[in-house]
Formats: C-alpha cells, sequence, structure tokens
C-alpha cells in the first residue's frame, strides 16, 4: 500500500471516530468560541481595541482549542489498546504521523471557519486580503497540526500528559502565534504586502516540523 | 528446520523487574506451541516481545526471519497478536474497526467481512465496538488476527471471554492455521483445552523456558 493510501487510511479512522463521538463538535468548537466571547467581553468598552487585538485573540483560541484535537488524537488510541494495535498494523510510522496530523489539520479547519465568522460578527474587523488570511492560516494550520501530534505521542503514554501536552506544544509553536497573528494583522487592518514574509515564515515551520515528525514518529510511538 | 520463532538469553525488563531472564526458545514452522506457566511467569511478556512490544534488554530475537532489534515492523507485518485487550476503537463499527485492521495489513476490504462471518458476528456487523459484549468483543478480535491471513499467531489467554460458540470458533481456527502454513503459540491457563489444540509445551518459570515433554505429549506419542 502506498504511503499516501496509509495515511489517508489513518486520517479517514481518526475523523471517522471524531464524527461518531462529535467530541470535536461538542466540546473542541464551544471551546474556541467562549474564548472569543470571553475577550470580546474582557475588552468590550472599548470596540476599536477589540478590532486591533482580533487576529492574535483569534489565533490565541485556535490554540487552546487545538490543544483539545491533539489531546483527543492520542486519547483514543490508549482505550482497549488501540496503540497496540496502530503499532502492530504494520503501516509505516510516519504514514501514521501526517495521516493523525491531517485529521487535526482538518478538525482545526473547521475551528477556524467557526472562529473566523466569530471574529467578523464579534470584533468589528474590516478585511484587506481573503487570500493573505486563507494561506497564513493554512500554513499555521499545518504547522499547529504537525507539532501537536509530534508532542502528543510523545507524551500519549504518559500519566500527566493532560497537563504535560500544553507546557510542552504552546511554548514551541510560539513562532506560529507570532507569524500567524501578524500575517492576519497585514490581512485584516494593515498592508497585505507585509504579510507575506510571516507567511513564509509559517510554511517553513510547517515544513519543519512535517519533516520532524516523519522521521521520529516512529521512534517516539515505539518507546513512549 | 524451519524457525519462524529463535530466542537466545532473551531478557525483558519491565518496570525494573527482569520478566524474561535468559529465555531460549525454538519454534518451529506450523508448530502449535503451548506456553504453560504461573500467573507473572511471563507468558505475557514473551508474546509481547515476539510481537515487538517490548524490547529486548539483552540476548537476540528472530521471528519469521526479522531480527527483533533492527526490523520489528518487518516481522509484525506477517504476525498477528490476540492479547488481553481488543485493541479496537470503541466509535467504529465491527466491520469498520476490522476493515481498518484488513486494509491496514494490505488486505482487501472484503476480507473483513468473510472473517465477521468466520467468527459469528455477520449480523452485528454495523455496532459499534462499545456496544458489543465481552464475548463479542473478543470473537471481533480473533477475527482481526484471523483476518491478516498471519504466518505467526500469537494467542494470550485466547479463550477466555470466550462462550461456547467461540471456543469452538477459536479452536477450529487454531486447527485449521498449520495447513495453511502458520505458526501458533497460545499463552493459557486453560491447559486441558489448549493442549487439545498443542503439538508440544513449554512451561515459562521465571523468565525462563522449560521444554517440557508433557504426561498428555508421551501419551500422544
Amino acid at each position: 500500500m502506498s504511503f499516501a493510501r496509509e495515511s489517508l487510511l489513518v486520517a479517514a479512522k481518526d475523523l471517522r471516530i471524531e464524527a461518531r463521538s462529535r467530541v470535536t463538535l461538542y466540546q473542541v468548537l464551544p471551546f474556541g468560541v467562549v474564548v472569543l466571547l470571553l475577550f470580546a467581553f474582557a475588552l468590550d468598552p472599548d470596540r476599536g481595541q477589540l478590532s486591533r487585538v482580533a487576529p492574535g485573540l483569534f489565533w490565541v483560541a485556535v490554540l487552546l482549542a487545538a490543544l483539545l484535537a491533539v489531546s483527543r488524537a492520542f486519547a483514543i488510541e490508549i482505550d482497549n489498546g488501540a496503540r497496540d494495535g496502530l503499532r502492530l498494523s504494520g503501516l509505516d510510522p510516519a504514514a501514521i504521523f501526517v495521516g493523525k496530523a491531517a485529521a487535526v489539520a482538518a478538525e482545526l479547519v473547521v475551528l477556524e471557519l467557526v472562529l473566523g465568522v466569530g471574529v467578523f460578527l464579534l470584533y468589528d474587523v474590516e478585511l484587506r486580503s481573503a487570500g493573505l488570511l486563507v494561506v497564513a492560516a493554512l500554513a499555521a494550520t499545518v504547522g499547529v497540526a504537525a507539532t501537536g501530534t509530534l508532542y502528543g505521542v510523545l507524551v500519549a503514554g504518559l500519566r500527566a500528559r493532560e497537563t504535560l501536552a500544553p507546557v510542552l506544544v504552546l511554548p514551541v509553536v510560539t513562532p506560529v502565534m507570532l507569524g500567524a497573528t501578524r500575517a492576519w494583522e497585514a490581512g485584516l487592518d494593515g498592508a497585505p504586502s507585509e504579510g507575506w514574509p510571516w507567511v513564509a515564515l509559517l510554511g517553513l515551520f510547517a515544513l519543519l516540523y512535517g519533516a520532524l515528525g516523519t522521521l521520529v514518529f516512529g521512534p517516539l510511538l515505539e518507546e513512549t | 528446520m524451519s524457525l519462524v520463532v529463535r530466542l537466545r538469553s532473551a531478557v525483558c525488563l519491565l518496570d525494573r523487574y527482569p520478566a524474561l531472564a535468559g529465555a531460549d526458545l525454538d519454534v518451529e514452522r506450523g508448530d502449535v506451541l503451548l506456553l504453560s506457566g504461573a500467573n507473572g511467569a511471563g507468558k505475557t511478556t514473551l508474546l509481547r516481545l515476539l510481537a515487538g512490544l517490548v524490547s529486548l534488554q539483552s540476548g537476540t530475537a528472530e521471528v519469521l526471519g526479522h531480527d527483533l532489534a533492527r526490523d520489528r515492523r518487518g516481522a509484525r507485518r506477517e504476525l498477528a497478536l490476540l492479547g488481553h485487550e481488543t485493541a479496537c476503537y470503541d466509535d467504529l463499527t465491527a466491520r469498520e474497526n476490522l476493515r481498518f485492521a484488513v486494509e491496514a495489513a494490505g488486505k482487501p476490504a472484503a476480507d473483513a467481512d468473510a472473517a465477521l462471518e468466520r467468527v459469528g458476528l455477520a449480523r452485528r456487523a454495523d455496532v459499534r465496538h462499545g456496544r458489543l459484549s465481552a464475548g463479542q468483543r473478543r470473537r471481533l478480535a480473533l477475527a482481526g488476527a484471523l483476518a491478516r491471513q498471519p504466518r505467526l499467531l500469537l494467542l494470550d489467554e485466547p479463550h477466555a471471554g470466550l462462550d461456547g460458540e467461540g471456543r469452538a470458533v477459536l479452536d477450529d481456527a487454531v486447527r485449521a492455521a498449520p495447513m495453511a502454513g502458520t505458526t501458533v503459540i497460545i499463552a493459557s491457563h486453560e491447559l486441558d483445552r489448549a493442549r487439545a489444540l498443542a503439538t508440544r509445551e513449554v512451561e515459562v518459570v521465571a523468565g525462563q523456558c522449560v521444554a517440557r515433554p508433557a504426561e498428555w505429549e508421551l501419551a500422544r506419542a
């Protein structure tokens, strides 16, 4: 079976489980929306300030919700010893990494669409370059999904995984937070041309962690 | 002699405790080997070692010609393990769980339906794993192991949790395995039942394998 087909098999399996359990729909998505609303309430007296910080608040909400999605991606492998099944499946570990990261990325895209609409409704922002926002969001999503999947498997076998994952992942995705926020600032209220260098940074980050994940996911799956 | 398993001085540590303490074992192609022994003797660890799920601390382990220290994946492609847990996903149906396992092993998805039929779960194919009874889950796990058409089948307490019909299905599968070129290793406490299936027996004692031409073997000879 080809690498792409193996990746697709894992991604389809994870997405089917999410569609059935509806954890993303009932827990991750509402969590992201609540974070956006909290910020809106906290900064409501000054609508100007709210629109200025909207990109940062959007990406904070996305990253916090992403932690739940990543945690869930590995929680499903714990029950019934499914992780052993995955190890014994014969699938290429790199394909498992790509498949799981792709499933997380797909969930994040849905999350970003909903939160994006929320930002426009709640934060009174203007749109200068939709293309910049979309490309930046896609690059950031791949970076967050790859990083989260890599650190997710690292802590999956630990008792303290729920608390350890955010401590490990959030500092690592700081460049994504920074790059995506700057790119969105340029795409919303700034000069779009200033956003593209940040998109390049996001693309580089996604590439780096994608490559790292395909290399080390296998040993981490075996030994953690 | 065609060796499917070759262990030499195998040592495995679990939480610093030597679960296997210098085990030696040879298993030939077509054998149905019974691993007997007390609780905690190391039977499950031995099966997990052969499946490449635990690492060797020292010694050597070859399974189906693959050195487990260097090529666990190669061995895994050709074996199946029925362990204490089902390794299935609660939110997927029996058919979906099986299709994932079968397709991951590079087999056609249709094999999943045939395996469900074989273990008597065809009518429960569209029920989620989380809603199956314990015995049905065991049957599903057995179907998953059989559907991979492994050259080495590792069974850890395979009769546990199965009803009479399920046990019969399992026993038939084990009896048919050597004819299909499959070698079987069974760890069990249900010795009478397992001995009726086995061609030889090894007792695991304190992490070591002790070959015993037991009374039942001598009687059969």
